[in-house]
């Protein structure tokens, strides 16, 4: 299908970009990478009277250590993630995931803070944020803010982004020596959105993790993080028993919702699958 | 709202200008303004592949991508691709292999293929069919075109050319 008609603009600085997004209100979309968006658009799902582009903006782009942090910019593709070397070496879980973002031509478009900012529940990078305990930098008319990626997905395709603001960029702490992180998924074809799927972060001394952040996607509204899991394996050493405790708990304490073709069971089941595979691979 | 916008990009080597609507998106801006039938379009939701054509080098979906966004841009199509020579060793083994049946994928095909030859030299069969899954055949011919595109692999590791199947008179 085609889309409706809109209007284009392309602004060069942030600034030019808020007060455009300001001016025209509800009515206007920002357009970075453009794979969800244009696809709802020819679908008739929206039809905003006019496309902002930010792409040509530099306060979005580029991948940089700042400090004791990695500092990804909004604008950066999914590719670029893939093949990045600051990546692999800070972020590995980041590295690890981005195979598994649709298809080569879609991440050499796709971005990660357009796929932050629009909060799909099944996508990668929220899941991967929670774990690595990200920070979002996101400038409105007030000026910058930072919050939090554990407080910034807040519900179904909901983030805490308010309409006239633009994620500029996200920090995210080194990985120490000590880290080890397991990210899998469990999809239909490779490049298909997850059925389930588990992004997995901790520290690990000797055979004692601590740390953990193990955040699982397409189960829930938004991405969720095994708390009672987390809490059971941190400073303990693992054993199958323990590892056997921590699936129970994460399954007992996510409450998976169903999607078209996969019932809550089956996924509640699956949650427990991933996260026993993950503890074994982040023990060995 | 039909404002157009004045836009310009190398399409295959060439410098084109023109006016469009900033809805037009790419694939039927190259195919309806330009004639240039290579690109198809199948489903205009980025799961299938068919209209896969390079910008600035690198392949993207160009039914998710506007004919404005490209302003500036360098864009090549299968027509232009095949000209220069990027893609023959892949065309003469998709014919050897009969990798195609009504070729309505097989632009798209191909230059997801070149992308995968070129960015992953070493991929191992399970790697092309991981790639090759974001392109659709209605006439699920995947496996030939699997055989087609490792064989070009296993040909430029070994520094060789594929044969031409039609020997060139
Ligand atoms: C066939 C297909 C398969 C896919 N499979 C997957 C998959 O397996 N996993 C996955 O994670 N994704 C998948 N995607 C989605 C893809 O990764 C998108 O690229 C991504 O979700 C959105 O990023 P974008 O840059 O394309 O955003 P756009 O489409 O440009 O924008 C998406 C939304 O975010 C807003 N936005 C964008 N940037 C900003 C910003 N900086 N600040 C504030 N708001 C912003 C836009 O206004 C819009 O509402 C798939 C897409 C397609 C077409
Ligand atoms: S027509 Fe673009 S992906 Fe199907
Ligand atoms: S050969 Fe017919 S669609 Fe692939």
């Amino acid at each position: 299908m085609k889309s409706a008609a809109f209007d284009y603009v392309k602004p060069k600085a942030l600034q030019e970009a808020l007060s455009l997004l300001e001016e025209a209100g509800e009515d206007a979309r920002l357009i970075a990478g453009g794979q969800t968006l244009l696809a709802t658009l020819n679908m008739r799902l929206s039809e905003p009277s006019v496309l902002i582009d930010i792409t040509d903006i530099a306060e979005l782009k580029g991948i940089s250590v700042v400090g004791d942090s990695l500092r990804i910019g909004a604008l950066v593709t999914h590719t670029e993630i893939e093949d990045s070397e600051l990546v692999a070496k800070h972020a590995p879980l980041l590295k690890a995931a981005a195979p598994h973002i649709a298809h080569r031509a879609i991440r050499n478009l796709g971005t990660w803070g357009g796929s932050l900012a629009y909060g799909d529940p099944a996508a990668e990078w929220p899941a991967c944020s929670l774990a690595l305990r990200a920070t979002m930098i996101i400038h409105g008319p007030a000026g910058e803010r930072r919050i939090s990626a554990s407080d910034f997905f807040i519900d179904l395709y909901t983030t805490s982004l308010e309409p006239d603001e633009i994620l500029v960029a996200t920090e995210i702490p080194l990985a120490s020596k000590q880290e080890v992180f397991y990210f899998h998924e469990l999809a239909r074809r490779h490049g298909d959105y997850a059925v389930a799927g588990l992004a997995a972060v901790a520290q690990k001394q000797g055979d004692v993790l601590s740390n953990c952040a193990f955040t699982f996607f397409s189960v829930g509204a938004t991405p969720v993080m095994a708390k009672k899991a987390q809490d059971l394996v941190n400073g303990q050493k693992l054993s199958d028993e323990l590892i056997a405790k921590a699936v129970a708990a994460a399954r007992a304490e996510i409450e998976a919702i169903a999607d078209i073709t996969n019932s809550a069971e089956a996924k509640q089941h699956l949650i427990g699958v991933l996260l026993e595979r993950g503890l074994k691979h982040m023990s060995a | 709202m039909s404002l157009k916008k004045k836009i310009s990009m190398t399409v295959n080597g060439q410098l084109i200008n023109a006016e469009v609507e900033p809805r037009r998106h790419l694939v039927d801006f190259l195919r309806e303004d330009l004639h240039l039938k290579g690109p198809h379009l199948g489903c205009e939701q980025g799961a299938c592949g068919a209209c896969t054509v390079k910008v600035d080098g690198q392949i993207i979906r160009g039914c998710l991508f506007l004919a404005v966004q490209a302003d500036g841009s360098v864009v090549e199509t299968v027509e232009g691709l095949t000209k220069n020579g990027t893609l023959t060793d892949l065309q003469e083994s998709f014919m050897r292999h009969n990798a195609m049946q009504c070729g309505f994928c097989s632009s798209g095909m191909l230059l997801a293929a070149a992308e995968l030859i070129e960015q992953q030299p070493k991929a191992t069969r399970e790697q092309v069919r991981e790639w090759i899954s974001g392109n659709y055949c209605r006439c699920t011919g995947y496996h030939s075109i699997v055989d087609a595109i490792v064989d070009v692999l296993d040909a430029r590791a070994k520094g060789q050319k594929i044969k031409p199947v039609v020997a060139n008179a």
